[in-house]
């Protein structure tokens, strides 16, 4: 009771601060602030951008832990983080990078560009875009305080039973991992149905599944990942967490529960999570590297045939993260072989990346830079991947370094060079302002450096023995001039991402105004002016082909031929509600993190009650008159 | 260019109101893939007792629980619940507020007598040595109905908010979508205790 009295205090604090003390007008100034402005903000694009700033600071966070995880593992038996604070380090490095940096950039991204590419005003449902967003960051921000209360989770990103529970793991971290997930997961789910509505319902005329652009088909094909993946977490972790705190007994031997249990549950989400993280790098690369070669995307039906085999088999293969289990030599077989077969789409895809890229008048911009470094460093992820298929080769590869190289190969090489080509590639369209290019390249060239040197010589540490998750290892198994590299390799990508916090303050300070096409590009986002305007098109475009704009281009057309006549455009009501019903959630997943149910059931009340005062609203937005339209400057 | 046909009127509202807008299709559609994550949360669920149910850990077991005249009684004023929610949504569509309204108080009257059984037949389980913290057996049975009971109770709640709502705007091209996948989540609901129905009661009995 006291934490809330002491939250609430501080929040009016802090409003108090910000509009200028308490007066009988005190509400009215909190509306008219432009940090109001941002919390009830319903505007997919604003949603992108708050979904980027808050991804860009756990990005900082979650990359200052690899830090400190490397400078622990530079030299042996070093005494930096010894034991258990080296575990929370590593526990909350793994969530952070994939729960609350790495969807979430992808979300950004989304969010900014889905509903221009598929020449749309708005998502499907903006009210629950906004909920998504601060049910994520709810979640984000109660993971993350585990630092200063209690201490943070420590068994893992993937949290195995026996050693989450609480014989192993006494005190509250890892009750935060289980309700910092939940809350920030349910809002995952939520997104990724908007995002599915949006595409199937929302698209303008002409704009047939098969002219999506490809960042809009992957986009497509992650959400129906979401879909069916989030829910098996969401029950896994609800087990976690009646196990944890009220005694159940899913996973607690002496009861007679089972730990293979939460290994199958949490990868039948987790392997699917992967793609989740994959599929929309490849959707950005798809669109980079034709709009930089001058040329349609290569084998457009085969690349949207290999997305959507990727992601069903993707469903698939959960079993080779459990090979080492022993669950027989058929199950290992079977998922071996699914899991090879994933290799077949992907290098459809690389091939076509590659012929895209074939005879094409190439610019290499940053973006463009991403692209193709992507492509060599994801092939060789690939490969070892394929190397993991292999159940024998994998019991020895198992919990070794060579894993860790592996999937940061494929999830740096993937997903983080996918979200900065794209960022690189849609910053303009985001803010109205280009990144400069020398300072991006200097980004580039280090980040891929650094990178390729951290993690290349894991690989043979991980061949020559040093098993992942452990705070040390000792001198004489030559095992120190990897790990010295690794660390030097950390660094250096440290210094790349200061070259992108300088270029983005220097671009958000003095950028030059960027036009509403820099890139010469293909794709309806690029007709609109930079920043769009809050209804993205004052008249829907008519849709003619693959690369709506590029054709329009190509047939000496200066815009898009509209599909409707200027009239009355309808915007959604900005809300307060999906920052009150995070706020809920946060309060009662705090209550439950400490055991202490009234708490959480205030949470939760706070909760039911937005959701019934939400069902009771008579909220049917508001309407932007041509009037308007043409006040503000747009052609009839 | 002619994009969409006007659709007909039905008794002074569009033929299908639950579809007439393309907010109201967003929504059953939102609606329908939600309903799509629902199956596979239970599906886990499912799973999770599948293979937890033999670990009673000396309590007692299926067979010695499970009082089928009971469940059945459930089953039967579930699956009526269902019934009485489709011929709501005809009522909507026919533009019949007070009937549709007194199908819906049905509905919920039936689910609260579901809930009230459940409750009767859970204490009567604890009586006997069945509990939550138990046995794993008893961890995942609970967890299963315990979260179908939960639905039954969100969707008693919601349907009676919703009632509210039809009493003062009646059937508009807003409220329909309401009432339209509130029934569909009364039908999933009622769906998923067919599956406990068969997989944990029936095949409770057989062992």
């Amino acid at each position: 009771m006291t934490t809330i009295i002491v939250l609430l205090v501080f929040a009016m604090f802090l409003g108090g601060i910000f509009t200028g003390g308490y007066t009988s007008r005190y509400v009215k100034r909190m509306e008219e602030s432009s940090i109001w402005g941002w919390i009830t903000t319903v505007d997919h694009k604003r949603i992108g951008i708050l979904y980027l700033i808050s991804g860009g600071f756990f990005f900082a966070v979650g990359g200052l832990e690899a830090l400190l995880i490397r400078i622990q593992l530079m030299f042996p038996n070093a005494k930096f983080l010894v034991g258990d604070e080296y575990n929370q380090i590593l526990s909350m490095h793994g969530t952070t990078m994939i729960f609350l940096v790495a969807m979430p950039l992808l979300f950004a991204l989304m969010n900014a560009v889905v509903p221009l590419q598929i020449g749309a005003r708005d998502v499907a449902f903006p009210f629950l875009n906004a909920l998504g967003f601060w049910m994520y960051f709810a979640g984000a921000l109660l993971l993350n305080i585990s630092w200063l209360f209690g201490g943070a989770p420590d068994a893992g990103w993937t949290s195995y039973a026996s050693l989450a529970l609480p014989d192993y793991s006494p005190g509250p971290g890892v009750n935060y991992y289980v309700l910092g997930l939940q809350i920030s997961g349910i809002g995952t789910l939520m997104s990724g149905i908007n995002f599915l509505v949006t595409i199937i319902n929302m698209r303008a005329p002409g704009m047939s599944y098969l002219r999506l652009p490809m960042f809009t088909w992957a986009t497509f094909v992650t959400s129906a990942l979401i879909l069916f993946a989030f829910p098996p977490l969401t029950a896994g972790l609800f087990m976690m967490m009646f196990d944890r705190l009220f005694g159940s007994n899913f996973f607690s031997v002496t009861g007679g529960g089972n730990v293979i249990i939460w290994e199958h549950i949490f990868w039948i989400f987790g392997h699917p999570e992967v793609y989740i993280l994959v599929l929309p790098a490849f959707g950005v690369f798809s669109d980079v590297l034709s709009n930089f070669s001058k040329k349609r995307i290569f084998g457009y039906h085969s690349m949207v045939f290999a997305l959507v085999l990727i992601g069903f088999l993707g469903f698939m293969v959960w079993l080779h993260h459990m090979f080492t289990v022993g669950l027989g030599d058929v199950a290992n077989s079977v998922f071996a072989i699914a899991t090879m077969a994933i290799s077949v789409p992907t290098g459809i895809k690389v091939f076509n990346w590659l012929f895209t890229m074939w005879g094409g008048r190439l610019r290499f911009t940053t973006a463009m830079l991403y692209a193709s470094g992507f492509i060599v460093t994801f092939v060789m992820g690939g490969v070892t991947g394929i190397m993991l298929a292999v159940p024998p080769a994998d019991f020895q590869f198992h919990d070794s370094y060579f894993v860790v190289a592996h999937f940061h190969y494929v999830i740096l090489g993937g997903t983080v060079f996918g979200i900065l080509a794209g960022v690189y590639y849609w910053w303009p369209k985001m803010f109205g302002s280009l990144l400069n290019e020398k300072l991006g390249k200097w980004n580039f060239w280090t980040f891929f450096l650094g990178m390729h040197l951290t993690f290349f010589p894991q690989h043979f540490l991980g061949l020559f023995g040093m098993p992942r998750r452990v705070f040390t290892w000792s001198p004489g198994y030559r095992l120190e001039l990897g790990n010295y590299l690794s660390t030097i390799g950390a660094f250096l990508m440290l210094i790349g991402v200061i070259f992108m916090v300088i270029n983005v303050l220097l671009t958000l300070t003095k950028g030059a105004p960027a036009e509403s096409d820099p890139w010469d590009g293909r794709t309806l986002e690029w007709t609109i002016s930079s920043p769009p305007p809050e209804y993205n098109f004052a008249q829907l475009p008519l849709v003619r082909g693959v690369d709506a704009w590029w054709l329009e281009k190509m047939e000496g057309n200066e815009k898009m031929t509209p599909s409707e006549p200027l009239g009355a455009i309808h915007m959604p009501n900005a809300s307060h509600l999906p920052f009150v019903m995070a706020v809920g959630l946060f309060i009662s997943g705090f209550g439950f993190v400490f055991q202490t149910s009234e708490v959480g059931a205030i949470g939760l009340i706070v909760v039911i009650a937005t959701l019934f005062i939400r069902s009771f609203q008579e909220d049917h937005g508001h309407h932007i008159e041509p009037l308007e339209l043409s006040e503000k400057g747009v052609n009839h | 260019m002619q994009i969409e046909e006007k659709p007909g009127t039905v008794a002074g509202i569009p033929a299908e109101p639950e579809k007439a807008t393309l907010e109201g299709q967003n929504k059953v559609l939102g609606f329908w893939l939600f309903l799509g994550a629902e199956t596979t949360l239970f599906a886990t669920l499912f799973g999770a007792y599948l293979s937890l149910k033999g670990a009673n850990m000396g309590g007692p077991t299926q067979a010695e629980l499970f009082k089928m005249p009971l469940v059945a009684t459930s089953t039967l004023i579930l699956l009526v619940s269902s019934l009485t929610s489709v011929l709501a949504i005809t009522a909507m569509r026919n533009n019949q507020v007070t009937r549709m309204l007194g199908w819906f108080l049905f509905t919920i009257l039936l689910g609260a007598a579901f809930l009230a059984l459940e409750i009767y037949e859970f204490t009567e389980y604890v009586h006997e040595g069945h509990t939550f913290t138990g046995s794993a057996f008893g961890s995942s049975f609970y967890l299963l109905l315990g979260t179908h009971g939960c639905h039954v109770l969100f969707g008693f709640f919601w349907i009676l908010s919703l009632m509210i709502q039809g009493r003062r705007k009646g059937i508009t091209v807003h409220t329909a979508p309401k009432f339209y996948v509130a029934s569909l989540y009364w039908h999933f609901v009622d769906l998923v205790w067919v599956f406990i129905f068969t997989v944990v009661y029936l095949a409770g009995m057989m062992t």
